[in-house]
């Protein structure tokens, strides 16, 4: 078991001049599960290949633990890249499909089917050891190849997006069952995904990257109650955070009559280049309906509502002189705003309702740079 | 992209009249149509299906005969079907010998309207042989040489032009045969990337993954008493990467002379030839004093003999089934002592009075047996057979006569063969008796 650290690790491809990885920072604590999450292009799945040793490093260093293998060759790093292949040798039994790789690296016998036995027990596969895989279910097949990656006991798990292949239900259990091994195994695993939610539901701690470039890193609930950034504020979260620019006057942002009182600190950051203007984001469930007689109501259209049981969403447009004068997004697109409402109290299609923020949970960020203010 | 992909569309069931079956192809072919989309790969009645599908595959493959041809047809997300189609259609592009793709079908759904997974569907390999089924044809170690020698040809050439495999093995590979050798045809990019050039680690990763699927796969056989108890499977793992060292040094390497030594650059380009390759540029530099020449090859493109026959004869046949027929070509031109004309004159005289001929010679029916060009490879090797038996040269027409008697009557047909090793049972077969696939087994074998 190891701790893995980047160390302003940078990949720059041939013929390119922005780098696809750019000065990575990054410490992954031993036994911790790290997932790297973004859009595509943003230099998730090339920081793994850095790890396992596919892509060069053309500047900065990699440790596994405290051994710098910016140099050393993928086989040599004592690292499993889990599900690249989960193909299931037929003739064989489950036990030799899971210890294969250990026969081959000349471990004796004895040793083998004690990590095999060891692996079956933790993946619940030890009734089928000497069956052949054709009398598994397919998550059990699933199993078995993570077996293989398990029995060789390495320093670090490597998953680049290994439920891409899958189909939704079969996603959402492995998932699970991936999370709850990681932990029972305490093995170091770096895990890239695009999908917000499942770096959501799996990591320890998430790191999003962009542009090559790291935002943020840290546990889920901080990811989602302090973006660092705009982008992240607007990645991480479904449905995503809405996202305004308001104008700021004498402390106070405001958007038509409404307004949000900022504190000192945050207006004492404002500088020439946000002229003016702040961003503010603020996610679905942190709105209240409100009387349109309220100071700071601002109107919604309603254009659609997701009735999901335990929750329910508006999707709307602001209305009046709040559509004139604010730039808004949200995962829905521009102009767009999404309430969470009382599932049991839901609007038309055509009402228009009234929303505030709750104090306190407004997102204030600099509408030059992008970063956090409060 | 979207203005090289043609399109065809029905619609399927009346129950979703906005979903419609997609089928985007390059080459469209209205017969696609005809297939039962609308059941999950896995039910597809018998009298459409070729054989039983044998590779070890993580999805559900079938293979189908369609006016003709075989289609293997695999069952994969959308996402996944496009990439992977596009891959391959980028290898072919870049010449890389591996499976011809057709489509990706989508939009599929079934009598209730559920949707379907998307499907992949490419062109089987006419006369390519699956590993499993060489392996148990002839069970000598010298098979195992030539089919890891392949594959380490193919893996350098993937390389060469970028491409990182991910998932190299036997299952993902097919064979052909060419003249004594095999040549190896990439069937499964799924895994696959295509880079500007690969780094070392990606080249390295690949050549491991290789040598442990090829183990496993061997061991597998091994498990099912389908190989030779004198097979050594690490042994044959390791030679992959021997292999495949040694050609990509012989292909890249930088090897330093004397500058008295110029010889040394021709030297270089007939050894690549010699394996295969032709050199498309090559890298002299020396150092300031003009002593010292270093030379690297920087392009190079397999298929050396291969072009050359074409060139002379437009026979498109694989690299050493060409060197073959080239030497006999050669001899030809001795002895009708024409060494001083066109060569294309002779070589268009060779192949109307000897290689036609020969390959005529050959019962229609059996010709299904081997491709025309490994059929006249193997007619000249029975010709130093039974010539020596003879102690005097026997004539073309009499050896053809004598290699289908004695020889091809008693080969198995190679032109598709989908499926196990003869003899082998499927064991991933959970077939219950009276299951349709139960009948199509042997179909091809």
């Amino acid at each position: 078991m190891a701790t893995v650290t980047f160390d302003h690790a940078t990949r720059i491809y041939p013929g390119t001049e922005r780098p696809a990885v750019d000065q990575l920072n990054l410490h992954v604590e031993d036994g911790e599960f790290l997932v790297l999450v973004g859009p595509s292009g943003c230099g998730k799945s090339t920081s793994l290949r850095m790890l396992a040793g596919l892509e060069d490093v053309n500047g900065g260093s990699i440790y596994i633990g405290d051994r710098d293998v910016t140099d050393v060759q993928p086989k040599d790093r004592d690292i499993a890249m889990v599900f690249q292949n989960y193909a299931l040798y037929p003739h064989m039994s489950v036990a030799d499909n899971m210890g294969f790789a250990l026969k081959i690296a000349g471990k004796p016998k004895a040793e083998i089917r004690e990590r095999v036995e060891e692996a079956a027990k933790i993946l619940d596969l030890t009734e089928y050891l000497d069956r052949k895989p054709k009398a598994l279910s397919g998550g059990q097949r699933q199993r078995v190849a993570m077996g293989r990656a398990i029995v060789r006991q390495p320093q670090v798990f490597l998953m680049d997006e290994p439920l891409s292949n899958l189909d939704a239900k079969l996603r959402v259990q492995t998932r699970t069952q991936i999370a709850s091994l990681q932990r029972r195994l305490g093995v170091t695993t770096v895990y890239v995904t695009h999908d917000q939610t499942e770096a959501l539901t799996m990591g320890d701690r998430i790191a999003v990257l962009k542009g090559g470039l790291l935002q943020q890193v840290g546990t889920p609930r901080e990811m989602y109650d302090t973006p660092q950034n705009v982008f992240v504020a607007g990645f991480i979260g479904s449905p995503a955070m809405n996202i305004a620019t308001f104008k700021v006057d004498d402390g106070v942002a405001h958007v038509g009559p409404a307004r949000i009182k900022l504190e000192r600190e945050v207006v004492a950051q404002l500088t020439e280049a946000d002229g003016g203007k702040v961003t503010v984001g603020f996610r679905p469930e942190s709105l209240d309906i409100v009387s349109s007689t309220d100071a700071d109501a601002i109107p919604v259209l309603v254009n659609l509502v997701e009735e999901l049981g335990s929750d329910a969403f508006v999707y709307g447009t602001l209305t009046g002189e709040f559509a004139h004068d604010a730039e808004v997004r949200s995962g829905a697109g521009e102009d767009q705003v999404i309430v969470r409402i009382d599932p049991r109290d839901v609007p038309m299609k055509g009402d228009t309702i009234h929303v505030a923020i709750k104090p306190g949970k407004a997102h204030v960020f600099s509408a030059a740079t992008g970063n956090r203010l409060s | 992209m979207a203005s090289d992909r043609g399109r065809a569309t029905e619609e399927v069931g009346a129950t979703v009249e906005t979903e419609q079956l997609q089928i985007t192809s390059a080459t469209p072919d209205s017969a696609l149509l005809d297939l039962p989309w609308r059941l999950p790969l896995a039910d597809w009645p018998t009298d459409v299906l070729a054989a039983l599908p044998r590779g070890i595959s993580r999805h559900v493959v079938r293979f189908v005969r369609l006016d003709g041809r075989v289609l293997a047809i695999k069952e994969i997300s959308e996402s996944v079907a496009f990439r992977e189609y596009g891959l391959l259609r980028q290898l072919r592009k870049l010449e890389i010998p591996g499976v011809v793709p057709l489509g990706v079908v989508t939009g599929r759904r079934d009598d209730d309207g559920e949707p379907l997974e998307a499907a992949l569907v490419t062109e089987h390999l006419a006369f390519s042989l699956p590993y499993r089924a060489v392996f148990s044809q002839a069970l000598r170690p010298a098979t195992a040489t030539r089919l890891i020698d392949a594959l380490a040809v193919l893996l350098v050439r993937l390389h060469l032009v970028g491409f990182y495999w991910g998932d190299v093995s036997l299952s993902n590979t097919l064979f052909r045969r060419d003249a004594h050798q095999f040549a190896a045809y990439l069937v499964d990019a799924e895994t696959g990337d295509l880079h500007r050039t690969l780094s070392q680690g990606q080249r390295e990763y690949d050549l491991d993954l290789a040598r442990t699927n090829i183990i496993g796969e061997l061991m597998d056989l091994a498990a099912g008493e389908l190989l030779d108890d004198e097979v050594d499977e690490v042994g044959i793992g390791d030679a992959l990467i021997a292999r495949y060292s040694e050609l990509w040094e012989a292909l890249t390497g930088v090897e330093s002379f004397a500058s008295d030594e110029r010889w040394r650059v021709a030297a270089r380009i007939e050894r690549l030839n010699d394996l295969g390759f032709d050199v498309g540029e090559l890298s002299i530099t020396t150092d300031i004093d003009g002593t010292t020449v270093r030379i690297q090859p920087q392009v190079v493109d397999a298929g050396h003999h291969s072009r050359r026959l074409f060139r002379l004869t437009g026979l498109d046949v694989q690299d050493n089934q060409a060197r073959r027929l080239l030497n006999d070509l050669d001899s030809y031109q001795a002895a009708t002592e024409r060494q001083e004309e066109d060569p294309q004159l002779v070589a268009h005289d060779w192949l109307q009075n000897v290689f036609h001929p020969t390959v005529r010679a050959v019962p229609r029916d059996l010709r299904r047996k081997l491709e025309p060009a490994q059929l006249f490879h193997e007619i000249l090797d029975h010709r130093w057979f039974i010539s020596e038996q003879a102690g005097h040269d026997v004539p073309m027409p009499e050896t053809t006569r004598s290699y289908v008697e004695h020889v091809l009557r008693h080969r198995p047909d190679e032109k598709a063969i989908l499926g196990l090793a003869p003899g082998e049972e499927d064991p991933d077969d959970v077939a219950e008796p009276g299951d349709p696939e139960d009948d199509h087994f042997h179909l091809s074998t």
